[in-house]
């Protein structure tokens, strides 16, 4: 049920965002304002955005899930919390690669270390680090506790960095949620679509979520009979 | 003589694995000898890199905690690593607490890592002459603080290291992402050191440092007990 709806949602989303015609001054009700030197290349944000947002959301889910495991020891929420890890890591890649493909046509390079792209760059790290642990462990129990342990330490010097990178470089990236000083302006339809594609995406992650915690957890107990 | 209270006992036990610890080095001299060669060819290696070349000063204040990182990299993982090699482990889970347990360790590896940046930093300024130090108060906070908040985090990626199979290539996998911000400001207070700027600029670096330390080994001291305890 879940995975029809999410279909029939996200195509909408993907016409609507790619198809709506973008005017300088929008009339109707289905035009999307011109935004000053993003123009066309806004489209992106339908997509990157959501995905950057989700790389987060999982690395939040794998941390909470990783200390709810620290207390109970159950196998479940190691299954719960590795699985987030991994759609997180997915994720984490797609908002990187469709941010450098933007950053080339807008900034004339796919990579200059503006720090957006240095913190998700040490997101990617993150995740690998801890893919790398638990590929390393080969007891079960021991790999969990280690894994949510490391989730933990590397969650909470992430905000360090969130800190120090704005203070060493000023960041090019233009910010439409957080949008402080009107620079960027989204007109209501903008707006819903930008809105449900940021829904789609999140039920997407959830459905996927989902499906790889019930084919992890039927590994295991494969593994055990 | 009075008996001891918990915290009393607490504290002996820390500071009697960190002196086992500190004996037990002295006798093979394992980790200090790593170190020091560690230093010593990596320092080379730039200086032949370099040539007659004189590098610039943020180069070479970014290139003295590259040394430094992968010199912690190399030696601060011994602690844990030869307690699990010795087959000691489960001695200490009963004659100590596990917080305890951690605080000797943080404690053998900051004495390590204070005397290996100081040798470090003593080969750097003679060799590298592009690399003069004009506010010593800021370096040498920079150096105290970084010490500290690397032997922090590399004391709870070691308990972690110590129970996996790739002990080797994994540790500075795990502690890069960690240790980043610290580096990071660490060599952005290093190159304020050497343009010679004044205290007060680098505060700010400062109680970043602090905070992170502080941060740090809260959370160790914490999640140390679920990795000790098998």
């Amino acid at each position: 049920m879940l995975k029809a709806v999410l279909f029939v949602w996200m195509t909408v989303v993907v016409i609507l965002a790619l198809g709506l015609p973008m005017v300088n001054q929008p009339q109707a009700w289905y035009q999307f304002p011109t935004i000053p030197a993003l123009e066309e290349k806004a489209r992106i944000m339908f997509f990157h955005v959501p995905t950057a947002w989700l790389s987060v959301v999982a690395f939040v889910t794998s941390m909470v899930y990783g200390i709810r495991y620290l207390r109970n020891k159950q196998t479940e929420d190691d299954i719960k919390s590795s699985a987030a890890a991994g759609l997180g890591f997915l994720f984490c890649f797609l908002a990187t690669a469709t941010g450098a493909i933007w950053a080339k046509f807008s900034w004339g390079t796919y990579w200059n270390w503006d720090p957006r792209q240095t913190s998700i760059f040490v997101l990617l790290l993150i995740y690998g680090a801890y893919f790398a642990l638990r590929s390393a462990v080969e007891v079960e129990e021991k790999r969990a506790t280690l894994a949510a342990v490391y989730s933990i330490i590397a969650a909470i010097t992430m905000p360090f960095f969130m800190f120090i990178m704005p203070r060493m470089l000023a960041s090019l990236h233009p910010e439409p949620i957080l949008n402080v000083q009107g620079k960027i302006q989204m007109n209501a339809t903008m707006l819903i679509v930008f809105v449900s594609s940021l829904a789609g995406f999140t039920g997407l992650y959830y459905w996927m979520w989902k499906l790889q915690v019930r084919a992890q957890t039927l590994e295991s107990k494969r593994h055990f009979s | 003589m009075q008996t001891e209270k918990p915290y009393q006992r607490w504290i002996l036990s820390a500071i009697s694995i960190f002196l086992k610890d500190w004996h037990s080095e002295l006798r093979t001299r394992y980790a200090i000898s790593a170190l020091v060669m560690f230093v010593v060819t990596t320092i080379s290696v730039i200086v032949f890199a370099l040539g007659s070349e004189s590098a610039p000063v943020d180069a070479l204040s970014g290139m003295l905690w590259v040394v430094i990182f992968f010199a912690a990299m190399s030696g601060l993982s011994r602690t844990f690593v030869a307690e699990e090699e010795r087959g000691t482990v489960m001695t200490l889970q009963l004659v100590a607490e596990p917080s305890a347990v951690y605080f000797g360790k943080l404690l053998f590896n900051l004495v390590l890592i204070v005397g290996v940046n100081l040798f470090t930093v003593i080969l750097y300024a003679i060799f590298l002459n592009g690399f003069v130090i004009q506010s010593f108060s800021i370096f040498a906070g920079t150096i105290l603080l970084g010490s500290i908040g690397l032997a922090a985090s590399s004391t709870i990626i070691a308990a972690i290291i110590a129970k996996a199979n790739t002990k080797g290539t994994l540790y500075p996998v795990l502690s890069f992402p960690i240790l980043l911000p610290l580096l990071l400001t660490c060599i952005n207070a290093t190159r304020l050191a050497v343009e010679g700027a004044l205290l007060s600029e680098a505060m700010g670096e400062f109680q970043f440092l602090v905070s992170y330390i502080v941060v740090v080994v809260t959370a160790s001291s914490i999640l140390f007990e679920y990795i000790w305890k098998d």
